[in-house]
């Protein structure tokens, strides 16, 4: 599902007529046939620098394993339900660093804006009896505008982003507290909407099984429709088993991730509005104009620039993207604690949602990644945290193997990135 | 002299901080005609593209576009008045796909979304017109061979009917077979009625194609010449200074053409 480049390349296109090729060739056990072939799949993706989400998903399962042999209550249905939701807050804010690391830039004010969204909810809602969702409204457009000044100032200056959102950083924080005034810690309604957006369960089991079969059926119909109209067109197109397989391969994960949520208290709709605005976006980056000119930027912004690009709105557009994802993430991360303080949106904040976006996959030299690095990102720190904390080690243990786990990330990306030019240029 | 040329420029200064590139420049290029332009390294031929094609806007002088005074401030000015040009460092999404650097700002759309199928069926064609050597589509470009990059970089110029085209170089890294078929498509392109600005450094191609041959050294016009006509050692006398044309009867000549 993630992939590396917003194309759709992959190993297993086959020629315009498979069928009277797979026929030609000698019989052969099909099983040996898709072994060969997912081979060289992976062969190729390996020597074209293009691992994508493998890595991440290696790691995760060996932190699974490990803290599931440490202590068994670790993939109990109810840690991870409760995992689930905690990489929420975090991941939405990973999600907008995805499109700036896109660029090849870094957004460092996230962590101010979504402070400053919280506090500027909890001000208008709490102390100023604005109505909710109006509250949630301009708590979502502060994190736009904060955004896209930045954005515009990054664009016509040409200074680095994480120059000016250094900058952000501090302006942004300085005004939460200017925001917050003397209030010191505002609780939120504990039965309101804010509050309901990580604490509120479908707790029927159908809902979380209807997710799953929508989310699978839609990995299967999509591409099959695709391939269907490709044929119709004598043109290269996927396997249909490599479609199937791929839906098939979703439909385990996703049925199991249901059916272990049922047995706590059903599908959180943190969870589920996570899931959908990470596959929107996605959608957005690989399937949109916008989208495209975004992979482009990250490509090069002079041949972007030549191709007539409008490069700053595609520039200050990333930002505010980051910046309203900023204030999203800091809406769920309120939610959490269903309080917003003068410490919201600070320390390790930032860091993890950085961390999160590139053990994920998504590259810093720009132009490769995908918004789904943030989920498997924050599922690795989120599972070493909620790991560490079961079983009891200090804290300073965690931030070394967090700080460990990005590490090896950023080797990965830099290798992968060296082989794809050297690969270039051969 | 009947229907007036394709593009005109006229007096075209450029200068980067204190230094002037191009000091008035004068050149003509004339629907269904290649004009070769020439000259050592450094004397201005790719900037005075870059002044065409809208990427480095000249700082004073006239562009003329089929008679008509132009403004070319910005790459989509150039591509609009049906300017295409292949640059001579390219210009490619190195993380693009071959598809997608050809389509990269005129995307093909269907129900909003991107139509993958189309875009990489038109590629196809294009390409396959191109070279007989069709590269990877669905590769990111920097995975290809310079070579293949500049192939892709020639076929983004000829989407979307562009009435004059801008080569800078474009057979540096190529092959002979893949120089031949450029030097082919050339022909072609002069055949259906365009105009070509043709850079390169090779005689040999300038002489077989191009109709025309303009000269720059050190910045500013140092000759025009017939290729027909012209001895090879007169142009190349031209391109390495030891005939220094005095700038006004560059003028001359040009009107004569
Ligand atoms: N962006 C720039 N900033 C400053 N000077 C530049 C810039 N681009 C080009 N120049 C200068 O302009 C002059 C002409 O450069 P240009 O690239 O047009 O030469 P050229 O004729 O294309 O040479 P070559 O045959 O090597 O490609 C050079 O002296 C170069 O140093
Ligand atoms: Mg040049």
């Amino acid at each position: 599902m993630v992939k590396g480049t917003p194309d759709t390349a992959d190993g297993s296109r086959t020629g315009p007529s498979p069928a009277s090729g797979a026929r030609a060739a000698p019989r052969r056990p099909a099983l040996a046939r898709s072994l060969e072939r997912w081979g060289a799949f992976a062969r190729r993706r390996l020597r074209a620098g293009e691992l994508g989400s493998l890595p991440v998903v290696v790691v995760l399962a060996i932190v699974w394993i490990t803290f599931q042999s440490l202590d068994d209550s670790f993939l109990s249905p109810r840690n991870l339900s409760n995992l689930s939701v905690d990489i929420v807050g975090t991941g939405m804010i990973a999600v907008g660093i995805v499109f700036v690391l896109l660029l090849g830039e870094l957004d460092l004010s996230v962590g101010s804006v979504s402070g400053l969204a919280a506090a500027v909810f909890a001000v208008l809602n709490v102390n100023n009896g604005v109505p909710e969702w109006l509250a949630v409204i301009v708590a979502v457009l502060a994190g736009t505008a904060a955004g896209a000044v930045q954005g515009y100032s990054f664009a016509r200056t040409r200074v680095p982003a994480f120059v000016v959102t250094l900058a952000g950083l501090l302006t942004w924080n300085g005004l939460m507290l200017y925001v917050l005034g003397s209030s010191g810690t505002i609780n939120l309604d504990a039965n309101g909407l804010v509050a309901a957006l990580t604490g509120y369960y479908f707790t029927q089991d159908a809902v979380a099984y209807a997710v799953a079969a929508l989310a699978v059926a839609l990995v299967f119909l999509v591409p099959y429709q695709d391939m269907r109209r490709r044929v119709a067109a004598r043109m290269p197109h996927r396997s249909l088993r490599f479609v199937v397989a791929r839906a098939a391969g979703l439909a385990v994960v996703a049925f199991a991730a249901a059916f272990v949520l049922n047995r706590f208290q059903g599908l959180p709709l943190a969870l589920l509005i996570f899931l959908v605005v990470v596959a929107g976006l996605d959608t957005v980056l690989r399937r949109t104009r916008y989208g495209r000119q975004v992979y482009a930027l990250g490509g090069g912004v002079e041949a972007a620039r030549r191709a007539s690009l409008g490069v700053t709105r595609v520039q200050t557009a990333v930002l505010a993207v980051s910046g309203t994802m900023a204030a999203i993430g800091g809406l769920f991360l309120a939610s959490r604690i269903t309080s917003v303080s003068q410490s919201s949106g600070t320390g390790v904040l930032l860091l993890n949602a950085l961390a999160a976006a590139v053990i994920g996959g998504t590259s810093l030299f720009g132009g490769r990644g995908s918004t789904w690095s943030a989920v498997l990102g924050m599922l690795v720190i989120q599972s070493i945290a909620s790991g560490m904390a079961i079983t009891d080690t200090p804290a300073a243990v965690q931030f070394m193997i967090t700080g460990g786990v990005l590490f090896a990330a950023v080797v990965i990306d830099a290798l992968s990135r060296r082989s794809q030019e050297a690969y270039g240029r051969a | 002299m009947s229907a007036p040329p394709l593009l005109a420029l006229h007096g075209v200064c450029k200068r980067y901080g204190a230094v002037e590139v191009l000091v008035d420049i004068d050149l003509e290029i004339r629907a269904g005609q290649v004009v070769a332009l020439l000259g050592d390294n450094g004397a201005g031929k790719s900037t005075l593209v870059k002044v065409i094609s809208g990427v480095a806007p000249a700082d004073r002088g006239v562009i003329e576009w089929k008679g008509r005074q132009v403004h070319v401030r910005r790459p989509g000015d150039a591509r609009e008045l049906g300017i295409a040009t292949v640059y001579q460092d390219l210009a490619l999404c190195g993380n693009l796909d071959v598809v997608g650097n050809l389509f990269l700002g005129r995307e093909i759309r269907r129900y909003g979304f991107l139509d993958e199928m189309e875009m990489e069926r038109r590629t196809q064609r294009l390409l396959e017109r191109l070279t007989r050597a069709v590269p990877e589509l669905r590769a990111p470009v920097v995975s290809l061979s310079s070579g293949q990059r500049q192939t892709v970089a020639i076929a983004r110029s000829l989407l979307g009917d562009p009435r004059l085209i801008l080569l800078d170089e474009p057979t540096a890294a190529l092959g002979l077979q893949q120089t031949t078929e450029v030097m082919d498509l050339v022909d072609e392109l002069r055949d259906r009625g365009m105009g070509v600005l043709l850079i390169s450094h090779n005689m040999g191609d300038v002489k077989a194609l191009a109709d025309r041959a303009a000269v720059l050294r050190l910045g500013r016009n140092n000759g025009f010449f017939d290729v027909n006509t012209a001895s090879q050692e007169q142009i190349i006398a031209s391109v390495t200074g030891a005939t220094e044309n005095a700038p006004r009867r560059h003028t001359h000549q040009e009107a004569a053409w």
